[in-house]
């Protein structure tokens, strides 16, 4: 690391964090090992988190050599709404803010779709899946205007307007209920089976999960949006003053929140079958855990979107082992806790010595 | 995006003969703004339902509002040294559940135990956040979620014995004396002559204040910012385990949703009392206002025939209201 620190530190500040691929270097060369090394360093969400999800795997198929097909699916069943949830809380983030409405807007998306889909067909439910998108993104972009014409911290307002969420997906659906035509749920539950292809080994869920994070994050991240978003959250200031539109950039990232929010919802009425009101609010907090081991920095400005979506299969992997291994699946939480006391400490403690040097 | 000086509410106290009109007033005397609105509130009641503001009425609005504003005293601590704590409502939950399941070793080894979980936590937070320089937003999340978590497991280990809530507490949560002052009161009102004593006339008050308004600042001057927030911390997590205690004499039940729904209040009541969460300005006694606030709201809506979703929608939008409000009315 002592090649060109200046030179490192600016093209990290440039929002090449961790799902760009290593910048090139022409004028020097350093060996291969210390590339390798300086990437590692700048992209430790897109090495370590892999490395630890193969870990874990590793370590549930050790503890359950049973585990097959079936247990793929249920992982990434489950997995789907929370890595979604991270999805969302991931953008709001970068661009320096928080949302701690994003489990009531995966309820009320949750709820819309169990109450206008249950005796819908499939071509119907996924028109209103679309509808439901749009709706998400509307209640993202109220969350935002709200945020930026009241100079209320984002902590406060996001608080309240997921109180108000809340009472929103209440109105519509008092009790768990509703349901979805079978196809739809499909698109979740089954596995992979095409004309040319079928494996159970392919889960639906983990088809989706890819697909959608990388049709609506892939082109928001190659373009100015990204960009933005990125430098609104790494320094507002410096931003506004080359000329960003700071405003319209914070709302947009809390647009995309509310859209990543809504495949949640959708994922859970695909996942669950029916719709509940209350069932989001678990995905506000075990979402910002995911984020916080995915390495998203909470300051803004710093992470990316692999490191989350680990930390959200991660986060659903380990209750799972804890059953396999005979231990109450109720420490899950517990452990979801320390798991983020832990790794904030450790970065402190790291700061911490950094400091002293 | 504007870079807004500040200016208001710092200007002095006795330029009461200055600008004129209610605005400039009100700026300068936010506190007095505060209780014109729970006045307010007050009389929309009584509109709506006249007959319905009594001695006894006023005396249960205490009653209730202790709780919240016990809560309210350690949200406020750490929101002017800049920080939040999103553990209180698991804190609070944690304790009352603490003591109620352990009733049977006597009331004041359960009482301690209840309190011991507030300090324990609010250690934890303390360390992650003064010494190991966590954000306080999410050291507070995990510890929260592990409290939490560590509840339910407990809860499941304790099925034998049942759960039973110790007399005093009983009292202390519903009771009241000569008629119509709140048992409870008697708890509150010292601490709210602690904390607003405390935090205007003591170092360690003064100390809160710096931090919030500029750490490094202070760090330079040479006070040790991390003995001051672990302090503010450790002394959160022991007055969210208090509100505990006497959440779960006026229910009279310990289970564990029980202090949930406290979570948003606690933040809601210190943002509308004036604290800026920011850090550095703002008082208890704004929060202690902002707590009776929002309990007549709370009442208010339920003279409401609304659905309980409706009040929960409503109750959200007032509480953004208010503090867009409060922020338009000092920037």
């Amino acid at each position: 690391m002592t090649a060109a620190p200046g030179k490192s530190r600016a093209s990290e500040r440039n929002g090449g964090a961790s799902d760009a691929s290593a910048p090139p270097e022409a004028d020097q060369r350093p060996s291969i090992a210390a590339r390798l090394h300086r990437f590692m360093r700048r992209n430790p969400a897109l090495v370590g988190m892999p490395a630890l999800l193969v870990l874990v795997l590793a370590v549930t198929i050790l503890v359950h050599p049973e585990f097959g097909a079936f247990d793929l699916q249920s992982l990434a069943l489950g997995a789907l709404p929370l890595a979604m949830a991270a999805a969302a809380q991931t953008v709001v983030v970068l661009s320096g803010g928080i949302d701690l409405s994003i489990g009531s807007l995966m309820a009320v998306s949750n709820v819309l779709a169990a109450s206008t889909m249950q005796h819908a067909s499939y071509q119907e439910a996924l028109l209103l899946a679309v509808l439901i998108l749009i709706a998400g993104a509307v209640q993202g972009a109220l969350n935002g205007l709200i945020v930026v014409l009241s100079r209320i911290p984002d902590v406060v307002v996001t608080l309240t307007t997921g109180f108000i969420w809340g009472g929103v997906a209440l109105l519509i659906l008092e009790k768990p209920g509703g349901g979805a035509p079978e196809g739809f749920l499909n698109l979740a539950t089954g596995t992979l089976c095409t004309d040319w292809l079928c494996s159970a080994w392919v889960p639906n869920a983990l088809i989706l999960l890819v697909t959608s994070v990388l049709l609506v994050w892939l082109p928001v991240r190659r373009t100015r949006i990204g960009l933005l978003i990125y430098a609104i959250g790494s320094d507002r200031i410096a931003a506004f003053r080359s000329g960003v539109n700071v405003e319209l950039t914070r709302i947009l990232a809390y647009v995309f929140g509310g859209l990543f929010s809504a495949i949640g919802g959708l994922a859970l009425t695909m996942t669950t079958g029916i719709g509940a009101p209350l069932a989001g609010t678990y995905y506000t907090l075990s979402g910002l855990a995911a984020i916080v081991i995915g390495g998203v920095s909470l300051t803004g400005g710093r992470g990316g979107m692999l490191g989350p979506v680990i930390a959200a299969l991660l986060l659903t992997l380990i209750p799972t082992d804890l059953i396999y291994l005979d231990i109450d699946p109720n420490y899950g939480q517990v452990i979801q806790g320390t798991l983020i006391v832990l790794v904030v400490m450790i970065g402190g403690f790291a700061a911490f010595l950094q400091s002293r040097k | 995006m504007s870079l807004p000086a500040k200016t208001g509410g710092q200007r002095s106290r006795f330029g009461l003969g200055g600008p004129g009109g209610i605005l400039p007033f009100l700026r300068r005397n936010t506190i007095l703004a505060l209780i014109l609105l729970l006045i307010a509130f007050v009389a929309g009641i009584e509109v709506a339902r006249p007959g319905t503001v009594t001695p006894i009425w006023i005396s249960n609005a205490l009653l209730f509002a202790a709780p919240l504003g016990i809560l309210g005293a350690g949200q406020t601590l750490v929101m002017l040294t800049g920080g939040i704590d999103l553990s209180v409502a698991s804190v609070a939950t944690g304790s009352a559940y603490l003591l109620a399941t352990n009733a049977s070793l006597g009331s004041v080894a359960a009482v301690l135990i209840g309190l011991g979980l507030g300090l324990g936590v609010g250690l934890l937070n303390g360390v992650g956040i003064a010494v190991l320089r966590v954000q306080p937003l999410v050291m507070t999340l995990g510890t929260g979620l592990m409290t939490e978590g560590v509840m339910v497991v407990y809860s499941q280990k304790m099925l034998a014995s049942e759960p039973r809530v110790p007399e005093f507490i009983q009292a202390l949560g519903a009771g009241k004396v000569l008629g119509a002052v709140p048992l409870d009161l008697f708890l509150w009102a010292p601490i709210a002559i602690a904390m607003i004593w405390g935090l205007r006339r003591t170092g360690f008050g003064r100390l809160t204040y710096a931090v919030g308004d500029n750490r490094q600042a202070c760090e330079l001057a040479g006070v040790r910012v991390w003995q001051v927030l672990l302090v503010d911390y450790v002394l959160c997590g022991f007055f969210a385990a208090l509100a505990g205690l006497v959440l779960v004499g006026s229910t009279n039940a310990a289970d564990l949703s029980l202090a949930d729904v406290y979570l948003l209040p606690s933040v809601a009541a210190v943002i509308i009392g004036g604290t800026s969460i920011l850090g550095g300005r703002g008082g208890y006694a704004g929060t202690i206002i902002g707590a009776l606030i929002l309990t007549v709201l709370t009442s208010l809506l339920t003279l409401l025939d609304a659905p309980e979703p409706i009040k929960q929608i409503l109750y959200g939008a007032i509480i953004l209201l208010l503090a867009a409000a409060y922020a338009r009315l000092t920037d």
